[in-house]
């Protein structure tokens, strides 16, 4: 990314980019591989989270082939899959291991190695330092040490595929006894490499925490933090506080798997009759309450950095202060706290007595409050705007009505009385893709388009750049809007074969069949991930052909921004800021009267 | 721009950047500690009290460790008090005497461990238990020091009544044996946990023992250079390591007086 053009008119204040003379200074490996700048570690952590992103999405693709047309040899790819990973993929069709393998890897590589390292580790990497006037971040050496813990995670992950067995196929849940009694080693793989993922992200929240509380610029106090900050600054804590349970329970199902302890293993276990020679006296729900102790947090670090993108956004493009400023800090913070209180509410169908479930209801009825106030600050935010429909506002303007509807049609679950009815089927995944799919990925897609001239000095293209959104909201839309009604029908999660076994056609006698009209949705569904995935080729190209040919963004601060990323040369250097910038008012000094602009950046004394 | 306050305190948090680091790191020490004490106090309450081990622990040999333990915590206070009086010879000792603390931690814990890996609890074909530990074994016959049980349950509580048991020497056939298991961590969930957690702390030990050594040893070339800079690294290691002496005070109790 040091390979921007000069922009033509660098802010005044600031001195000329250095980076090229540093990186000679440096050397290659020094400089874009074992680099300790918080950017060149935040492009690191983007172009490698994209791909990891890019290879789920083909993991769902394939799915999605398998579901519609269960056993039928895939096409393009099906050939290519036989040669690759063998006798799973007899004639290029899905069986139903290789079908589980594939599942457990896309809700495992989309979570811990491409949406979480985007939203945290790429955005939050770049812009934390520059947004509070920092030199780079509390611990430069432990940030290259983060992505190399993160890279080699992610590796170990993806070599699983090609291992004697395969990948994991207990789910991205990986729930005992399953994941412990199937003789493959991938469940060993996923443990080792969860435990290098959790370790990446412990080291990245501390450095976040410590960042924000220590480095800011002088006059940057809290209550003048764009909410970006904000929201990465809550999300660190999440991370710190709720992954060491995960990596606990990690080692314990590691232990399990090649010490032979039994954890996990309840007394009396057979495995197809046969008793395991195992001491027993464990419990599979132990592993239950700390997987979910993590993973209910996990989905809020998911969402408060997208919150934090969704927020700049609106307020450079609608030329006015955020609305609630106030109220969003304090129910980001509200999130953060009661996100540690509601993980049983993934757990109502375990037996729990009532007493547990209407605590666990309870709480996560609260938490939905903060959600709203934020999402209620952010549309509100929007009355009376001068907007400015470019890419990543039109990005930003539907993950408001589309985290929406995620988040809403999360309050059945929530209520443990409904969730009877709709634990474990499709109802659960549209309302969680509903909310990481046209809500976080919008926010990254938006905070892409958006923070590209301060990476590169280049605009992306803008036509294509509406093409992306439109091709992506639709498709994503005729994609998840059916798996409602097949998840109130009753069709459940995790059938390789697409719930032909439990159809009306297959057994028309038995009550509660699915329904062929719910069954004839799988190819409408496969046909729009089909289209979701052309639309983002554009988008791709986009992005690495604007890097040489994109329009000049003309400025340090094309989009006419207040905060401090913006007031730095393009791209910024080594240091960030020649001195330690003075901050004199608040992250959205818009539209402020008796100014000759309408914006008043963060820094600028009068 | 060079990044402040990396020995100097800020002014409003009056802390330097290493010192939230470190208590932000022991923040996440303590859910990850946490968690394992949760599942000990899970599985403990999952099982019948008739099936939950009293006393297959040593009580001195842990109460010694504790002390070891406790010592070394105050001679890391010494070593970082004396540089911040500027005496770096009696840094240097009293450092040294934590390490050598450490390792006498270690070694007592490795024996620990071994007493267990060598103890082996055998049934016999005509449903008599040998439970003891291993003196020889060869290819037809095992020995062991130690006595037979008619019922398992009576191998659980070793407290008070378990001491006074007679230990003899016993030999045993191959063919006589059905089947032969040490008490690792296979063995029972509470050796389960027992090892998980004593064996996450030891390594916690170890690692905290490496980065003191690295500052006792290479890393105080820095006393010389920035002597204020070197006191806050002996000063967040010493964080570190009463943290891990702290959940050493816990595990003590837990696994072995309750």
């Amino acid at each position: 990314m040091h390979t921007a053009t000069p922009t033509a008119s660098p802010s005044s204040a600031h001195p000329h980019s250095h980076s090229s003379h540093d990186e000679e200074a440096l050397g290659f490996w020094r400089s874009y591989i074992f680099s300790t700048d918080h950017k060149v570690i935040g492009v690191q952590y983007g172009l490698t989270s994209l791909s990891f992103l890019l290879f789920g999405f083909f993991l769902m693709v394939i799915m999605r082939w398998q579901i519609a047309h269960p056993n039928q040899p895939v096409p393009v790819v099906g050939p290519l899959l036989e040669r690759v990973l063998g006798s799973v993929a007899s004639r290029g069709a899905i069986s139903s291991d290789l079908y589980n393998s594939f599942g457990a890897m896309h809700g495992t590589i989309m979570v811990f190695l491409a949406i979480v390292p985007l939203a945290f580790g790429a955005f939050g990497n770049y812009l934390v330092p520059l947004q509070i006037g920092a030199p780079d971040m509390a611990f430069p050496r432990i940030n290259m040490a983060s992505y190399q813990f993160y890279v080699v995670g992610g590796l170990i992950m993806f070599v699983s595929f090609f291992i004697p067995g395969g990948a994991a196929q207990a789910g991205w849940t990986s729930y005992p006894p399953l994941s412990v009694i199937i003789q493959t080693d991938g469940q060993v793989f996923w443990l080792v490499g969860m435990i290098f993922l959790i370790t990446s992200s412990l080291l990245g929240a501390v450095n976040f925490i410590a960042t924000v509380i220590q480095l800011r610029a002088p006059g940057m106090t809290w209550m003048r933090l764009p909410f970006f900050v904000w929201a990465q600054f809550v999300t660190g804590f999440l991370l710190l506080l709720a992954f060491p349970p995960l990596e606990a329970a990690g080692v314990m199902q590691l232990m399990d798997k090649v010490a032979h302890t039994s954890f996990f293993l309840p007394t009396g276990l057979a495995v197809e009759g046969v008793a395991g020679h195992v001491s027993g006296g464990g419990s599979p729900l132990l592993w239950q309450h700390l997987f979910w102790f993590l993973a209910h947090p996990e989905v809020y670090v998911l969402i408060l950095p997208a919150m934090g993108i969704v927020a700049e956004i609106i307020a450079n493009n609608t030329r006015k202060p955020l609305w609630g400023y106030r109220s969003l800090v304090y129910a980001a913070l509200s999130i953060g706290f009661l996100s540690f209180i509601v993980w049983a509410h993934h757990m109502y169908m375990t037996g729990m007595g009532t007493k547990i479930s209407t605590f666990f209801q309870t709480t996560t009825m609260l938490i939905s409050i903060p959600s709203v106030i934020i999402l209620t600050c952010l549309l509100v935010s929007l009355w009376g705007g001068s907007i400015r429909f470019n890419t990543p506002m039109l990005f930003v303007m539907a993950f408001l009505p589309m985290f929406g509807l995620g988040g809403l049609t999360g309050l059945p679950l929530g209520l443990s009385y409904a969730d009877l009815h709709l634990h474990d089927t499709y109802y659960v995944i549209a309302h969680f893709h509903y909310i990481v799919a046209p809500g976080t990925i919008f926010a990254i897609f938006a905070g892409l388009y958006y923070w590209y001239p301060k990476v590169t000095g280049r605009m992306m293209n803008e036509f294509w750049g509406k093409v992306h959104f439109w091709g992506s909201f639709i498709f994503m839309n005729l994609i998840f809007q059916p798996m409602f009604a097949q998840g109130m029908a009753g069709m459940l999660r995790r059938m390789a074969d697409g719930g032909a076994n439990y159809s009306q056609a297959r057994t028309p006698e038995a009550i509660g069949g699915l329904a062929p009209v719910i069954l004839s949705l799988h190819t409408y569904i496969l046909w729009a991930a089909v289209g979701l995935g052309l639309v983002q080729v554009p988008f791709i190209i986009n992005f690495f052909w604007s890097i040489r040919h994109g329009r000049s963004a003309g400025s340090d601060n094309p989009w006419q921004s207040t905060t401090l990323e913006w007031q730095t040369p393009t791209p910024p250097p080594h240091g960030n800021f020649a001195h330690p910038p003075t901050v004199f008012r608040g992250p959205y000094e818009y539209s402020a009267p008796g100014h000759a602009t309408d914006f008043t950046p963060q820094n600028q004394p009068n | 721009m060079d990044i402040p306050y990396t020995v100097q305190p800020r002014p409003d948090t009056g802390l330097y950047n290493a010192k939230v680091g470190v208590w932000l790191f022991l923040a996440s020490e303590v859910m990850l500690f946490g968690a394992l004490f949760s599942a000990y106090i899970l599985l403990r309450v999952g099982s019948a009290e008739a099936l939950w081990p009293h006393g297959w622990l040593n009580i001195p040999i842990g109460t010694v460790n504790t002390l070891v333990l406790i010592t070394s915590s105050i001679t890391t206070v010494m070593a970082w008090a004396s540089c911040k009086m500027n005496q770096f010879g009696r840094f240097k000792f009293f450092h040294a005497c934590t390490i050598l603390l450490a390792l006498t931690f270690v070694c007592i814990k490795s024996y620990e461990y071994h007493d267990k890996f060598t103890h082996y609890e055998i049934t016999l074909t005509d449903g008599r238990i040998a439970d003891g530990h291993l003196v020889s074994q060869e290819a037809d016959r095992v020995v062991i020091h130690g006595r037979f049980v008619t019922d398992r349950k009576e191998l659980f509580d070793l407290r008070a009544a378990g001491a006074s048991h007679a230990r003899e020497e016993i030999s045993l056939e191959r063919a006589q044996i059905k089947t032969m298991e040490n008490y690792g961590p296979w063995h029972h969930t509470y050796l389960a946990i027992y090892f998980t957690l004593t064996g996450l702390h030891a390594l916690h030990v170890l690692g905290g023992a490496l980065v003191i050594g690295f500052l006792w040893g290479p890393g105080s070339k820095l006393w010389r250079r920035d002597p204020e800079r070197f006191t806050n690294r002996v000063e967040i290691s010493g964080l570190f390591w009463h943290f891990v002496d702290l959940v050493w005070i816990f595990l003590f109790p837990v696994l072995y007086l309750l």
